[in-house]
């Protein structure tokens, strides 16, 4: 593990034990990981923007760790999280130029516990997508197949994972943003529960429904660095003022007495690729064989997940998005209209935003604005969030007969590029698992349990009650101790004969 | 209830987006189709379920009322594509009757 390309691929909880016993030097751990970005990157664009700074920040860590949980870690951060003194874009043309004043709060925790930032990470437009595909900056590749998408909106930070690009990257999760990702490339992530961790410096998309969190290689990577960024912060009215526990101590081999809820709606015929059921199932008897108890239990609301959250979701995003309009900061478009007095304003905001978002932004701004408009409020948004409470509701009664609930993470492995772009619909229908833990608040994570005949990462998602991150830990640890689904390698990244050709055909694509 | 290209025009107004015409075209067909599915939630009776705005049991949070350093108004104004020292300039709004 002392090799350069070992230590790429260690864990970040094992580097982290190194490099506070002194076996290894934060610059230089930063240095082989810039190292590995620069040669895979071409292939992937996993980052938009790398930091030239880190390796500099890795030695002004000094020498000695005085106990910080994360010292010396590189980290690759979203870019819908700010950074001060970074530009800070969510992937926007209308952010262009943007430079945050402040720092998100979960950068500031991550720095005092040491950690070194390298670099912010693609991401579907205002994290408006499921697949990385609507980045001002263009595509991220999934690391198992460059053909295929890495899963969105937090797919650069999935793929950075993946491919040793980076330990541990933040994203954020609106409807499965870091679970959708992480299951397509074959890492782990968790949406805690709402309210854990402060949104204080996330650009905000769907206030009532956004968390974030981390993906990492492993279950015990996962815990470390929640452990840092979870509690309670005054600056974000939202955060839970709830004790944060010492999730090392869930990290156990033992799920005896765990019982695992498997809801009957999630395993309909025609809507889970057999595949996909075949791999959840695999994993639902390992557990069960190391003594778990399987209980049938029932999400009856689990079909209007989709629509209640393409309602409330894009309401709160028309909402929040609000703010960018060529004034205050950001991109402002060039025209003579908005130059004149009197009256021109309107054309100014009108052609900036037309010109700053993407297409997904506008019809989500769109759909958002006609829900919430006078005559559609009661019938669609109102409505929705009538249905949510249901959805709540039974997530509540599910959590009397189990501790945590075990599904799939998305109905299939990753697709391919340009595949659902002209359809919106369908893209929304890939959401289908990962939403509703969103809409209830719970805590949920995906973790590798297998891979297609193609050679594809499949997820496993386990969600828990509000506040239960630790059920999801034990469980997902004890997995991780008996399967190497988590341990498996893309082939991209290993083959530098292959990176070198893609590289001379693509040429340098990092923003 | 189909949504037609006269209200995605309306609703483009209100979010301040121009829209070209066939963009208004391409997003009336895709919303409808959208709507249409959305739809579904109409077939729930919810007559007595209250909404659920937030997850979280927390209402009003408080905090006492005392001063705490902001950031500068001049690293702030500076964000603006347009500005002057502390200020934010924009385009005038309001007709000087010149």
């Amino acid at each position: 593990m002392t090799g350069g390309t070992e230590l790429i691929w260690s864990e970040a909880a094992t580097l982290v034990a190194q490099l506070r016993a002194g076996r290894l030097q934060p610059p230089d751990v930063t240095r082989s990981l810039l190292d590995h970005i620069r040669r895979v990157e071409p292939s992937l664009h996993a980052y938009v923007r790398l930091h030239d700074d880190a390796e500099a920040a890795a030695r002004a860590l000094g020498s000695s760790p005085n106990g910080h949980l994360l010292w010396g870690l590189p980290i690759a951060i979203k870019d819908n999280i700010c950074i001060q003194g970074k530009p800070t874009t969510c992937a926007s043309r209308i952010l262009d130029g943007f430079v945050p004043p402040y720092s998100a709060t979960v950068v500031e925790r991550l720095r005092a516990a040491g950690a070194v930032i390298v670099g912010q990470t693609n991401m579907d437009e205002f994290a408006f997508g499921s697949s990385t595909e609507t980045s001002c900056y263009g595509i991220t590749r999934n690391p198992w197949d460059t053909e295929r998408i890495p899963g969105g909106s937090s797919g650069g930070s999935a793929a950075a994972v993946a491919a040793g690009e980076a330990f541990v990257a933040l994203g954020s999760d609106t409807g499965g943003s870091i679970r959708q990702p992480a299951a397509l490339c074959g890492v782990t992530g968790i949406k805690p529960t709402y309210g854990r961790v402060s949104r204080y410096g996330l650009v905000a998309f769907g206030s009532s429904l956004d968390q974030i969190g981390p993906i990492a290689r492993s279950v015990a990577d996962v815990a470390l660095v929640l452990q840092v960024i979870a509690g309670h912060d005054p600056k974000d009215a939202t955060s839970a003022d709830v004790p944060v526990p010492d999730y090392s101590r869930s990290l156990v081999d033992d799920v005896h007495g765990m019982r695992l809820g498997i809801p009957r709606e999630y395993f309909v015929s025609g809507g889970i690729d057999p595949e996909v059921e075949a791999a959840v199932r695999a994993a639902i008897d390992q557990l069960v064989a190391l003594g778990a108890t399987a209980v049938p239990i029932s999400l009856p609301h689990t079909e209007y997940a989709i629509s209640i959250y393409y309602l409330t979701a894009t309401a709160e995003a028309s909402s929040n998005l609000s703010r960018f309009d060529g004034i205050q900061y950001g991109f402002r478009a060039k025209s003579k209209a908005a130059g004149k007095k009197g009256g021109d304003l309107l054309a100014l905001y009108e052609q900036t935003r037309d010109q700053g978002f993407g297409d997904e932004a506008k019809r989500r701004i769109l759909l958002g604005t006609y829900a919430l408009s006078a005559g559609y409020y009661d019938a669609y948004y109102l409505k929705a969030q009538e249905v949510r409470a249901l959805v709540k509701r039974d997530f509540e009664q599910a959590f009397q007969a189990c501790d945590c609930i075990v599904t799939p993470t998305t109905p299939t492995a990753a697709f391919k590029i340009g595949e659902k772009m002209s359809d919106p619909l369908s893209m929304y229908l890939s959401d289908i698992y990962t939403i509703s833990a969103n809409l209830a608040g719970v805590p949920a994570m995906s973790l590798p349990c297998g891979m297609t005949r193609n050679g594809l990462p499949i997820g496993l998602q386990l969600s828990a009650k509000p506040f239960d991150e630790p059920a999801l830990f034990r469980v997902g640890h004890t997995y991780q101790q008996h399967t190497d689904w988590h341990r498996h390698r893309p082939p991209l990244a290993n083959s530098d004969t292959r990176l070198k050709t893609q590289d001379a055909r693509r040429g340098k694509s990092s923003g | 209830m189909p949504i037609n290209a006269d209200q995605v025009r309306h609703v483009a107004r209100l979010s301040r987006i121009a829209l070209t015409p066939q963009e208004t075209e391409r997003f009336t067909e895709q919303l409808d189709h959208v709507l249409e599915y959305v739809r579904q939630l109409q077939r729930l009776d919810t007559t007595h379920v209250e909404p659920a705005f937030h997850v979280l049991p927390m209402m009003n949070v408080m905090r006492e009322d005392r001063r705490a350093a902001s950031l500068p108004a001049e690293a702030v104004a500076q964000l603006a594509p347009d500005h002057q020292g502390s200020f934010v300039r924009v385009p005038l709004v309001v007709d000087d009757g010149a």
